[in-house]
């Protein structure tokens, strides 16, 4: 790395990009337009499917950029993203489904509104 | 046998794991992305159970944006905007931690220097929001009744915006006695401080104010609003009050379901506490830099381990943003 060129550019170009994915953010987050906050989409609302995309947005920047994932070797780069992206997806997947079902079991019966 | 023979250490100081670099990455490089994946999957086994509880108690959940509506030396009612600002600012200290690891492959030790201080700066302001945002949730803006069940119930004028407790509760000259241990054989531990009013203060007012209803933590689907009910019905949920609570603690909150305070304070005090320790290391390694430990070792390689670490820290924290105040 002794001869590594300067990525000063490119560093406050993604912080832009960043900063820019934030701001899109916060403002679909307290506009809350109807059309996509009380849509469903696979299971919750389009809004809701934009933030996470946009997050993910961010993190790869920030893993990429920032961390240097880009300039590693492709091979601890996989190592590091696969495996992560791998088991945090199958943890998120089966719990989310579990708290769906623990939902539908209490809503259904076992939540009360009323009162005498 | 060459893996056997202890080598010259080239680099002054520094241990460098017998100088094998697998894959490119150095020792320290290595173990930080091995502590690095390691503390994500601890990070998402707490977002996952955190979602998990969100899907369990979907009609009921506190809405972020009535929960987190402050700002700094203005009143009234800012959803969004001071996170907004909390992201922001690590963001940018992130932006100048790689600004440092940059001047270190170019061995500028000046600018090292500075940019590790910005990020420190960065740190410290985050690290002060923070603890703004729990002093802010911990104190509570409106107050609230809880039910014997459990359940919270909050008020809201007629335009159905919540309102606060002192905005109609009418103080009657009831006197309060603490409760000792003298007064019982099964002495309750102080609940904390005293909340501002009495269960019958809040339901003498209530009845008293035509303009006052209630609003209970069940969600409307269609709407996604929380359901305001209508005046009979309630007086029977007062009827079954059990006490005022004003603010957040681990057993109870004022904004809704417990495990919401619970997850919020766990997950944001885990990421604080990585903050924390990022500055320490930071405040460190921004020491070594000044006296030229880096620069005698010849290169700024620790820069970037820390710079590896401080980053994931951000990271967390994009993650954090969109699961508690977004989504």
């Amino acid at each position: 790395m002794a001869h590594a060129e300067s990525h000063t550019g490119l560093i406050w170009k993604v912080f832009g990009i960043l900063s820019l994915i934030t701001a899109v953010e916060v403002v679909l987050g307290i506009s809350k337009p109807d059309s996509l906050h009380l849509s469903n989409f696979l299971g919750t609302s389009i809004l809701n499917w934009i933030f996470l995309i946009l997050t993910l947005a961010k993190a790869y920047g920030i893993a990429w950029y920032f961390m240097h994932l880009k300039q590693e070797k492709a091979g601890l780069r996989r190592a590091i993203v696969w495996t992560s992206v791998f088991l945090i997806c199958y943890l998120s997947v089966l719990v989310l489904i579990e708290g769906n079902f623990l939902g539908d079991v209490l809503s259904g019966r076992y939540t009360k509104w009323f009162y005498r | 046998m060459e893996a056997t023979i202890a080598t010259e250490n080239t680099n002054k100081g520094a241990w460098t794991g017998g100088g094998k670099e697998p894959l490119g990455a150095s020792y320290g490089k290595m173990m930080m992305w091995f502590f690095i994946i390691s503390d994500a999957l601890t990070f998402s086994g707490f977002l996952a159970a955190y979602g998990l509880m969100r899907f369990k108690f979907l009609d009921s959940w506190p809405i972020a944006d009535e929960v987190f509506t402050h700002v700094p030396f203005i009143h009234g009612h800012y959803p969004m905007y001071y996170v907004a600002f909390m992201t922001f600012i690590l963001i940018f200290s992130s932006v100048t931690m790689v600004l440092a690891v940059d001047a270190g492959h170019h061995m500028k030790k000046g600018k090292v220097t500075l940019y590790m201080l910005l990020t420190i700066i960065g740190g410290v302001i985050f690290l002060g929001s923070q603890a703004w945002e729990w002093k802010n949730f911990i104190g509570g803006t409106y107050g609230a009744v809880q039910l014997q069940d459990g359940k919270i119930v909050q008020f809201v004028d007629a335009t159905g915006h919540q309102i606060a407790l002192e905005d109609f509760v009418v103080q009657s000259n009831e006197s309060r006695v603490v409760h000792t241990k003298s007064n019982g054989l099964w002495f309750e531990k102080d609940a904390g401080a005293l909340p501002p009013y009495t269960i019958n203060e809040v339901i003498e007012s209530f009845k008293g104010n035509a303009n006052v209803s209630l609003r209970t933590e069940k969600i409307n689907l269609e709407t996604k609003q929380k359901t305001i009910v209508s005046r009979e019905e309630a007086l029977k949920y007062l009827a079954n009050a059990k006490g005022v609570i004003k603010g957040a603690n681990l057993k109870v909150n004022e904004y809704g379901e417990t495990l919401f305070a619970n997850f919020f304070f766990f997950i944001t005090g885990f990421h604080g506490f990585h903050v924390f320790s990022g500055i320490l290391i930071n405040i460190i390694i921004f020491f070594n830099v000044i006296i030229g430990t880096y620069e005698r070792r010849g290169h700024y390689e620790m820069i970037e381990k820390v710079g590896l670490y401080w980053h994931f820290v951000d990271l967390v924290w994009v993650f954090v943003f969109t699961f508690f105040y977004l989504v």
